[in-house]
């Protein structure tokens, strides 16, 4: 739950005098190894197990399911409409609240936050109150034409929903901690309000933007509750891949199910990496911001 | 404060009124109007009718078994997320880092993917269920699977929110302590665990909040068998699949009003956590 600005702190520094002795030390590391082993190896390790047991001939051939091929695109289209609107909507959210006051801040924020509180299932059941048959603009969109409810659209929403947070979290702490101070300076320097954001602000916050991006992107994949009520699971229409996993799970076709969940499974490693990159990063640029960079961040362009 | 003010008196900074309208105008479409639609919803069913499905005895079973596997898997994460916390704080040893980033596996992997792992691992034939099941102790399809789900998709709420407490503990106290003539046992249960306490309480409701309301990793495991293994998000999705709108606009409501107590529990205590560490 750190934020990518926090956690470079993490770097440990041992302590001297107090420590426990040697031996209550080895046992403590053993034990937490043994804990995480069985409780976050051993489930992962599995996946791949069940994955790979009819062979890698079997395992290669459930990438060739037109159902399997078509839940890999719409897990990706989801995502490629899903971030890109955390990404804008978590961006104005932190310009408005982290560098101006006005009442109603602390409130905005519980808003923003309220979807991380509500069960994914619950989230689904609000869309459906809303945009199903007999929701609330459901007659509407029934004379219209307009399927959003067991179609593409619903996923896209409850996806959304689910990640609304993610960006807007990461951003908001750190523009409130940097101020306003540089975009002062750079627009007493002439700069307009564009540049000064694109050349100030975003540079600063690029780390906290990626690994927000990065959370996003691995949850809007890997959405299961939300979609799945909202979904109305057609396949090879608007299964996402979690959703193809439980199909393919249901049916008992445990091979090909756990080679889709392969898949999400190594998405949630390389988050991981990326996670751990970019925390590191962020660690490093906090240390070096200074406001010099201003002015370095305007010269290219007043070169041009 | 101070920073508050000069930005008001300077405010030369533009685009607070279109980041602003966008943010409330989203904030609306995506999370005001969708969840307050819930509640005008069932407040149409009136008091009566949402007590009336909420109080038949499915239901409370599943409230029971959400609640209550909820809370052990939180008070098992408490202990196990203190213990990898500290060791993560206070030693050194090889491969710390990757142990580190893994702890966060539950965030990063899908539910789905979780629920089919843990079920494989703990059914009678997996690795783990094979050696249980001869002790008497089945897991999988059992109310003790739907907590094993839970410990793992709770364990990184209390490990994180832990880790930046102990990293802020003061070397002086403990060594103050320990001068004194405090055995590490009682530094540890006099000192550190009531400094870390608010830490350690936030990151335990955290833990229990997102167990309560959890549905992918969990349905896999439970085998879903009415009044013995049915969660509630999965007896939400039970009575939309019948059509029963009614019954789960009612469920959904309850869980949302719960939802936002336990949110509102989290505030207050992350509340006194700042105020602690003023405090030091």
């Amino acid at each position: 739950m750190a934020g990518a600005g926090g956690r470079h702190r993490a770097a440990s520094r041992p302590r001297q005098g107090v420590g426990e002795s040697a031996p209550v030390r080895r046992l403590l590391i053993a034990a937490t190894l043994l804990v995480l082993g069985c409780v976050l190896v051993l489930p992962l390790v599995t996946v791949f197990a069940e994955a790979l047991r009819g062979g890698l001939g079997a395992y290669l051939a459930s990438f060739r399911d037109p159902e399997a091929l078509a839940a890999i695109r719409l897990t990706l289209l989801v995502a490629a409409i899903a971030v890109p609107v955390n990404v804008f909507f978590g961006l104005s959210a932190s310009w408005a609240i982290a560098k101006f006051s006005f009442p109603g801040k602390r409130l905005l924020i519980t808003l923003i936050d309220l979807p991380y509180a509500v069960s994914p299932v619950v989230s689904g059941l609000v869309y459906i109150m809303i945009y199903g048959a007999n929701g609330v603009f459901g007659p509407w969109l029934a004379a219209h034409d307009l399927q959003v409810i067991f179609a593409v659209p619903g996923i896209v929403l409850a996806t959304i929903f689910v990640t609304f947070p993610f960006v807007a979290r990461e951003l908001i702490p750190l523009m409130e901690e940097q101020g306003t101070e540089e975009e002062q300076a750079a627009m007493t320097l002439g700069a307009s309000g564009w540049q000064t954001f694109r050349r100030v602000t975003l540079p600063n916050v690029r780390w906290a933007l990626l690994y927000g991006v990065i959370l996003c992107n691995a949850r809007a994949m890997g959405e299961f509750g939300a979609v799945s009520v909202v979904s109305g699971h057609i396949r090879g229409k608007t299964a996402t891949m979690p959703l193809q996993v439980e199909i393919l799970y249901n049916e008992y076709n445990y091979v090909a199910a756990f080679a889709v969940a392969s898949l999400l499974a190594m998405l949630a490693l390389v988050t991981l990496v990326a996670k751990a990159v970019v925390e590191r990063r962020a660690g490093a640029a906090a240390a070096q911001i200074t406001t010099t960079e201003i002015e370095t961040a305007l010269q290219p362009h007043e070169a041009s | 404060m101070k920073r508050g003010r000069t930005r008001r008196r300077v405010g030369v900074l533009p685009g607070f009124g279109p980041t602003l309208g966008i943010t409330v105008f989203m904030v609306s479409v995506v999370v005001v109007i969708p969840l307050m639609g819930l509640f005008v919803r069932s407040a149409g069913l009136g008091f009566g009718g949402v007590w009336e499905t909420v109080t038949t005895p499915r239901v409370l079973a599943a409230f029971r078994l959400s609640f209550g596997a909820s809370l052990i898997a939180a008070t098992i994460n408490a202990v196990i997320g203190f213990l990898v916390a500290w060791t993560l704080v206070r030693y050194e040893f090889p491969g710390k880092r990757v142990v580190d980033a893994l702890v966060d596996l539950p965030f990063a992997l899908p539910t789905a993917v979780s629920g089919i792992a843990l079920t494989a691992l703990f059914a009678p034939q997996g690795w783990v269920g094979r050696l249980l099941a001869p002790l008497g102790l089945p897991v999988a399809f059992t109310p003790l699977g739907v907590t094993v789900a839970l410990v793992f998709i709770g364990l990184p709420f209390v490990v994180r929110t832990l880790q930046p407490a102990l990293m802020d503990l003061d070397a002086e106290v403990e060594e103050a302590a320990a001068v004194l003539g405090a055995g590490r046992l009682q530094i540890l249960s006099k000192v550190i665990v009531p400094t870390v306490l608010p830490a350690l309480l936030t990151g335990t409701t955290l833990a229990f909040a997102r167990a309560v309301g959890e549905y992918g990793s969990v349905v896999f495991i439970s085998g879903n068998m009415p009044n013995k293994t049915e969660i509630v998000p999965l007896l939400i999705v039970a009575k939309l699949e019948q059509y029963d709108f009614a019954g789960a606009t009612a469920i959904g409501a309850v869980m949302l009003v719960l939802s936002f107590a336990i949110l509102l529990a989290v505030n207050l205590l992350q509340g006194w956590t700042g105020r602690y560490r003023e405090g030091n």
